[in-house]
């Protein structure tokens, strides 16, 4: 089994790119005994369409046959009208995993943007700097499960009396006697908040890099100037850097958004969405594997398409742009 | 004095940053503790682990131990699940680059109708969320007789990863220089011998942080691989295999913190090797579906 896996993967890894190298070579041999017309307008779609064949089958049409799955039925047999978006919005747990995600999407997204910003200009006043920011960007580098695993440890519960081996608990028994341990993971009013904190932690390096990059573009004179006049950090600051990096802060806030929003591998292993902790993406994952409902774990699929929306067309219209340039 | 003075002043600078200097200490502190404590406690022999916390083992007799390391490797399917997750990362990463890398250089340097409207619906799916796209594709591998082998997910990564290759790939392509290209058809050379000996060769750096993105993005991921691998152990990345003990093992911890780590050396290693190219990468692929 692993040898025959080693030489599948072997095939693959130097099959793939031989295949195709013969296929641009045939095609390319062949187009050239077409009329020169011809040629022009056939070789194009030559070079676009290995990639356009793979978009089409694995994610044209599955977008295309999940909206319509989210009209059918839990076994796809029977149409049901709008049923399963229904449920979504008037069931009790449905609309939990939607608070859920609501707060996800407020709460990790404003902290994040607004620690990684402190950050970014607090490391940029200091010599020390690159060596903090590999430090808070190393989260980014590991899986979510591993940083789920770590904060797993962190959030460890041991009853009162008995030594912490949980970090926080730990830390605040010791810092504040009175304090009562926590089970920071199946306590339902904080859990959700326990978990936001795991997502914060893992994006803070993220949006500190993207935005650190943008103050260092601010125009020194700018800076200067203003500092001549007399103004303190805080106001050049909010009065100019701020107002000069907020497209940036508009692009992180956006990607963030788009990550939030399907937010799975920290929920999975931390709590698995008991105790009032699931999210959209882990309703969905439970609805095909557990409940064996494809109708509703489509619907749900499409809610977050259309959550995300409104982003993909702000993105089109930037990205659009930026190719425009070149 | 004069010899003084700059120390001086630069002790008074350093007091009027040191809040600065405090909150960075504290940042710091928050973003190292927790992976700190994890790699120490699954150097601790169990009982210790369990019964008190990582910090107490640098108090002596200092007791350490790889025997959380062999146990999962060895028993825990962790030395698998390290093969697994290679045999799954290795061609995800290879196989879309050329197939990418074409489309980029039509995009750029073909003329075709439809070429604006086509490359900004890619732009348009790479923010697709993948949910999307998982119950079509289960099916599709189902009857192909794909779901639970590396094929399937190979292609599955392939496809998820093509439309921000393209987009990344055709941005680098399209900023070539045109000359280059008009001396070279001048020479008399096809568009395969320029693509093969003057774009590739060019688009090395952008090859390089996409298939780190690439690499990363498959050796850290959950999803796809819980979907169209289920929960077979002899398929099973190491993601699969740490979730699993996760759930399994509870409280284990011995045994989950030397697999986490485990799971971490490689992007780690990676991380501090080719930082920048890294950086770069992720930076241009967060918003992938």
């Amino acid at each position: 089994m692993i040898l025959r896996s080693t030489i599948l993967a072997v095939a693959a890894v130097f099959g793939v790119p031989a295949g195709l190298t013969l296929y641009i070579f045939l095609v390319e041999k062949g187009v050239a005994r077409l009329r020169f017309p011809v040629q022009k307008r056939i070789r194009p779609w030559l070079w676009v369409a290995p990639g356009l064949a793979i978009l089409s089958v694995f994610l044209l049409y599955p977008v295309i046959n999940t909206l319509v799955l989210s009209f059918l039925n839990s076994d796809s047999t029977r149409f049901i009208g709008p049923q399963n978006y229904l449920r979504i919005f008037t069931d009790r747990d449905m609309l939990i995993v939607l608070r859920n995600n609501a707060l996800w999407l407020v709460f990790f997204t404003l902290v994040t943007v607004t620690v990684g910003l402190l950050i970014a200009v607090l490391t940029d006043k200091v010599r020390y700097e690159q060596a903090a920011k590999a430090l808070i960007f190393l989260p980014m580098a590991i899986s979510f499960v591993a940083a789920g695993v770590i904060w797993k440890f962190m959030y460890e519960f041991k009853p009162k009396g008995v030594p912490q081996i949980g970090t926080l608990n730990a830390v605040l028994t010791t810092l504040f006697p009175s304090f009562e341990p926590q089970a920071w993971l199946f306590n339902p009013g904080i859990n959700n908040w326990a978990l936001i904190v795991v997502g914060i932690w893992i994006w803070t390096g993220f949006a500190m890099v993207i935005l650190s990059a943008s103050i260092k573009g601010v125009p020194k004179e700018i800076v200067e100037a203003a500092r001549m006049d007399g103004a303190g950090e805080f106001q050049v600051f909010f009065r100019i850097t701020l107002p000069i990096i907020k497209p940036t802060i508009m692009v992180v806030t956006t990607t963030l958004i788009i990550n939030v929003l399907k937010i799975f591998d920290i929920v999975y292993v931390m709590t698995n969405g008991i105790l009032d902790t699931e999210v959209i993406a882990n309703r969905m994952y439970k609805e095909m594997f557990n409940f064996m409902n494809f109708g509703m774990a489509s619907a749900l699929a499409v809610l977050l398409l259309v959550a995300i929306v409104p982003v993909m067309l702000m993105n089109i219209k930037r990205f659009g742009q930026r190719g425009e340039e070149q | 004095m004069r010899r003084k003075r700059p120390t001086a002043s630069r002790a008074v600078r350093f007091l009027r940053k040191s809040p600065i200097h405090l909150i960075l200490l504290a940042v710091c502190v928050i973003w190292l503790v927790p992976t700190l404590g994890l790699f120490v406690s699954s150097l601790r022999p169990r009982a210790l682990i369990l019964n008190t916390g990582w910090w107490n083992a640098f108090n002596p007799p200092l007791r350490f131990t790889i025997e959380n390391y062999m146990h999962v490797i060895l028993q825990a399917n962790m030395g698998r699940s390290f093969f697994n997750s290679l045999m799954i990362a290795i061609p995800a990463t290879v196989m879309p680059i050329l197939v990418a890398a074409f489309a980029a250089y039509a995009f750029s340097w073909m003329r075709f109708p439809g070429r604006d409207v086509l490359f900004l619906m890619i732009i348009g799916l790479l923010v697709v969320p993948l949910q999307m796209t998982l119950i079509p594709i289960l099916r599709l591998l189902n009857s192909l007789r794909l779901t639970g082998t590396f094929v399937g997910i190979w292609v599955a990564h392939t496809a998820y990863g093509l439309p921000f290759a393209i987009y990344l790939l055709r941005n680098f392509i399209g900023g070539i220089p045109e000359d280059l290209f008009e001396s070279a058809f001048l020479d008399g050379a096809n568009h395969v011998q320029i693509f093969y000996r003057l774009v590739l060769p060019i688009a090395v750096p952008a090859i390089a942080s996409l298939s780190i993105f690439q690499f990363m993005w498959v050796w850290n991921d959950l999803l796809v691989a819980l979907i169209y691998l289920g929960g077979t152990p002899e398929v099973a990345p190491m993601t699969v295999t740490i979730s699993n003990l996760v759930n399994s093992y509870g409280g284990g911890w011995e045994f989950l913190t030397a697999a986490a780590f485990i799971s971490m050396v490689l992007p780690l290693l990676v991380f501090f090797s080719l930082q920048r190219y890294f950086i770069r990468g992720i930076l241009a692929g967060s918003i992938k579906g």
